[in-house]
C-alpha cells in the first residue's frame, strides 16, 4: 500500500515537472522562459530520481496514508470543497461559512448525535464564530464578501 | 545606536495595545498544539491590511515572539509541545509539573525565554546593519545564488529526505513563474484564470501552513482529546528569577547556541532547544538529574528557542532570505505593505524597521509578564478539541484569503496548494522550502535574467556567475549545505 503510494506521489510529481518542463521548452518567446527553463531541469531531473527510487521501492520518507485516515478525512474535505468552490459563492460567504462550520462540527464531534445539549453547543458556537467572523471582516477590516443570493 | 530614536514610536497607543493584543494572543495561540508560529503569522497577515507598515509588523512581530514562547505551556502542562520548538521543553517541564512544580517551570521557561529573546534581538539590531552594509556591494549573480542558498539550505534541512526537500524547492520556484513575466510581460504557465496575474503569496503561505493542519485534524476523525491537565500550584516569582541565574551555564548554553542556530537560514527552532538542552546536559554536573525534571533542562531549550528568533531575521532583513519559515511567512508581511528587505532597508525605511525590531524588544518583556500570569487560562484553550480547532482555522484561512485582493480566485488557490501539500508532505516533502521558492523564486529570476543580459556583453555567463571570490564562496555554501546533507543522510540509514 505504502509502496503503491510513493509511486503514485512520486510519478504525480514527475509528471508536473515533465509539462512544466516541456512548456518552458517549447514555448515562445524563449527569453522570457529562460529561467524557468533552468528551474525545470532541476526539477525534472529530480523528480525523475524519486521517481525511480519509488519504483523501485527505495522510496521511505513520509508515512503515506491508512485507509483509516483516509476515510476520516473524506467528509471534512468533502464539506471544505463544496463551502469553498461553490457554497462560499452562491450562498454567500458568511451563510455557507455558518452551514460548512456547523456541519464540520456534527460530523467530527466525538459526543452522541442523541443528545440535544451537543446539537445546542454546536449552533452557539457557530453562532460565535460567525459573529466574531463578521466584526472582524465586515465591520473592521472592511472585506466585501460575495453575498450570492442574499444580495 | 540609532534604534534608541525610534522607541518613541513603539510606546504609543495604537503601537503598545497591537503589541499586547499580539502577546495574549500569539501566547494562546502558541500553547495550542498544532497552531504553530508560523501558521499563525500567515492567519494574521490579512488582519494587517488597513494598518500602517509599522502597526502591521508590529503585531506580527508580537505573534511571532510570543508563540514560540506560548508552546511551553503546553509543553510543560500538557506534554504536547505547542510548536516543534518546545520539544525540548516537555522533557523535563512535565516531569516538573508532575512533581507539583508547574507554576515555577513555567516561569522558568519565560524568564529564560525573556533572557534568550533580548539576547537575539540584540544580536539582530547590532549584526544587522553590518551586514546590509556588506551586502550593500553585492551585484546580480551574488543576490541570485543567495536567493538559491535560501531555497537550498532550507530545502536540505526541513524535508524528509535531500532530494525531497530540493524538489519542494524547485516546486516553489517554479510556482513563482507563474503569471506575467516581468520584462517581456509574457503570460506563463496560466492554466487557470485564478492564477492570471501570479500565485499571490498571502493566500499560498496560508494555505500551505493551514491546510495541511486543518486536513491532519480531520484525519484523526471523531475522537475525544482526553488530555491531562496538571492544576499549577503558586511559587513565588522572585525565586524563580533566582533560580535562572543560579544556572547560567544552562542559560548561557540555551542562549548562546539559540543565537548562532538562529542566524543560519533553515536550522529552526527545533534543532535549537534539542541541541541546546543536549549540550546542557552535557557539560552539567548533575546529568543523572535530566529528563526528572530539572531546571536547567526547562532553562536550556526555552532560552535556546527565543533567542533565535531575532537572529532568524537577520538574513531576511539584510539580504531577503528568511532564516525560518516564520520568518519567510514576515517576508510575505513586509512585501504587502511595500517594503522589500535588503541591504538599503535601513537607509529606506528606517521610520518602519526600528519600531519593528523595538517592538520585538518589548514584545520579549510583555510576553514574560502576560506568559507567567496567563499560562493556566492558555493551557486551558489549548484543550479546545481539535475538530473546533480545525473547522476555526479553515474559516480564519477562507477568510484571510480572500480579504487580500477580494477574489474567489485566491481562494481556490490557497485550498489547492493546501490540499496538494498535506499529501506531499505525507510522502516526505516539505511546505518551507517550497515556501522559500516562492518567495525567493522572483528574487532569483530577476537577477539571473539581469546578469544574463550583462554577462552576454562581457564574457559569457560562466565567467559572471561561476567566477570571483564571493560567486565561489556562495556557491561553496550551496554545494557544502546539500553535499552535508547527503552525507549525513547516508549516515542516518547507515546506523539504523
Amino acid at each position: 500500500m505504502n509502496i503503491f503510494q510513493h509511486k503514485l506521489s512520486s510519478g504525480f510529481v514527475a509528471g508536473l515537472a515533465f509539462i512544466v518542463c516541456y512548456i518552458s521548452f517549447t514555448r515562445q518567446p524563449s527569453d522570457a522562459y529562460l529561467f524557468p527553463r533552468v528551474i525545470s531541469v532541476f526539477f525534472l531531473t529530480l523528480s525523475l530520481w524519486t521517481f525511480i527510487k519509488a519504483l523501485l521501492g527505495l522510496s521511505k520518507a513520509g508515512n503515506g496514508l491508512t485507509l483509516n485516515m483516509f476515510r476520516n478525512m473524506l467528509p471534512g474535505m468533502l464539506i471544505s470543497s463544496i463551502y469553498l468552490f461553490f457554497a462560499a459563492k452562491f450562498l454567500g460567504f458568511y451563510t455557507a461559512t455558518a452551514i460548512a462550520f456547523f456541519l464540520l462540527l456534527t460530523a467530527y464531534d466525538p459526543e452522541s448525535y442523541s443528545s440535544v445539549n451537543s446539537w445546542v453547543k454546536r449552533i452557539i458556537i457557530t453562532a460565535c464564530f460567525i459573529a466574531i467572523m463578521y466584526t472582524l471582516f465586515a465591520k473592521i477590516l472592511v472585506v466585501y464578501t460575495p453575498r450570492g443570493m442574499f444580495i | 545606536m540609532d534604534f534608541i530614536f525610534y522607541f518613541g514610536e513603539v510606546f504609543t497607543f495604537t503601537s503598545m495595545l497591537l503589541l499586547i493584543g499580539g502577546t495574549i494572543g500569539g501566547l494562546i495561540m502558541g500553547a495550542t498544539p498544532g497552531l504553530s508560529p508560523t501558521m499563525t503569522v500567515a492567519l494574521l497577515i490579512p488582519f494587517t491590511f488597513n494598518m500602517t507598515p509599522v502597526h502591521g509588523l508590529i503585531l506580527l512581530g508580537a505573534a511571532y515572539t510570543s508563540t514560540v514562547a506560548g508552546g511551553a505551556v503546553s509543553a510543560i502542562l500538557l506534554k504536547i509541545p505547542g510548536a516543534p520548538a518546545n520539544i525540548a521543553t516537555t522533557l523535563d517541564g512535565n516531569a516538573m509539573a508532575r512533581k507539583g512544580e508547574g507554576a515555577k517551570a513555567l516561569q522558568l521557561s519565560f524568564i529564560a525565554s525573556l533572557i534568550g529573546g533580548i539576547f537575539g534581538v540584540f544580536l539582530l539590531i547590532f549584526l544587522t546593519p553590518v551586514l546590509a552594509k556588506m551586502a550593500n556591494s553585492f551585484g546580480y549573480s551574488h543576490t541570485f545564488w543567495l536567493a538559491i542558498i535560501g531555497v537550498t539550505v532550507i530545502g536540505s534541512l526541513e524535508a524528509g529526505s535531500v532530494v525531497k526537500g530540493l524538489l519542494s524547492g524547485c516546486i516553489g520556484m517554479w510556482l513563482a513563474t507563474i503569471g506575467f513575466d516581468d520584462i517581456q510581460g509574457v503570460k506563463r504557465f496560466v492554466f487557470h484564470p485564478a492564477i492570471a496575474g501570479g500565485v499571490n503569496i498571502i493566500p499560498a503561505l496560508i494555505g500551505l501552513f493551514a491546510i495541511p493542519q486543518v486536513i491532519t485534524m480531520f484525519a484523526k476523525g471523531r475522537f475525544q482529546n482526553d488530555v491531562e491537565q496538571i492544576q499549577v500550584k503558586k511559587h513565588p516569582i522572585a525565586k524563580a528569577f533566582q533560580e535562572v541565574f543560579s544556572r547560567k551555564r544552562a542559560l548561557i548554553i540555551g542562549t548562546s547556541i539559540g543565537s548562532l542556530i538562529g542566524l543560519i537560514p533553515g536550522v529552526g527552532g527545533q534543532i535549537a532547544g534539542l541541541l541546546a538542552y543536549d549540550q546542557a546536559k552535557k557539560f552539567s554536573p548533575e546529568k543523572k538529574k535530566f529528563g526528572t525534571g530539572h531546571s536547567e533542562g526547562v532553562i536550556a531549550a526555552e532560552s535556546a528557542n527565543n533567542a533565535m528568533v531575532g537572529p532568524s531575521l537577520v538574513p531576511l532583513l539584510t539580504l531577503s532570505i528568511p532564516g525560518s519559515p516564520t520568518a519567510a511567512v514576515l517576508l510575505g508581511g513586509l512585501i504587502i505593505h511595500g517594503i522589500f528587505p535588503g541591504p538599503t532597508l535601513f537607509q529606506q525605511y528606517p521610520e518602519v524597521i526600528w519600531p519593528f525590531i523595538n517592538s520585538m524588544l518589548i514584545g520579549q518583556i510583555l510576553m514574560c509578564i502576560f506568559g507567567i500570569y496567563i499560562a493556566s487560562l492558555a493551557a486551558r484553550v489549548a484543550q479546545v478539541p481539535q475538530f473546533i480547532m480545525a473547522a476555526i482555522v479553515l474559516g480564519l484561512a477562507a477568510f484571510g484569503s480572500f480579504a487580500v485582493q477580494q477574489s474567489m480566485g485566491d481562494v481556490y488557490v490557497m485550498v489547492v496548494l493546501g490540499t496538494m501539500m498535506y499529501f506531499l508532505e505525507r510522502f516526505g516533502f516539505s511546505a518551507a522550502p517550497l515556501v522559500l521558492g516562492l518567495i525567493l523564486g522572483p528574487i532569483a529570476e530577476s537577477n539571473f535574467v539581469t546578469g544574463s543580459l550583462i554577462s552576454t556583453a562581457q564574457n559569457g555567463p560562466f565567467v559572471y556567475f561561476f567566477t570571483g571570490g564571493l560567486n565561489i564562496l556562495l556557491v561553496s555554501i550551496v554545494i557544502l549545505s546539500v553535499g552535508f546533507s547527503i552525507w549525513s543522510e547516508i549516515n542516518t540509514k547507515r546506523q539504523s
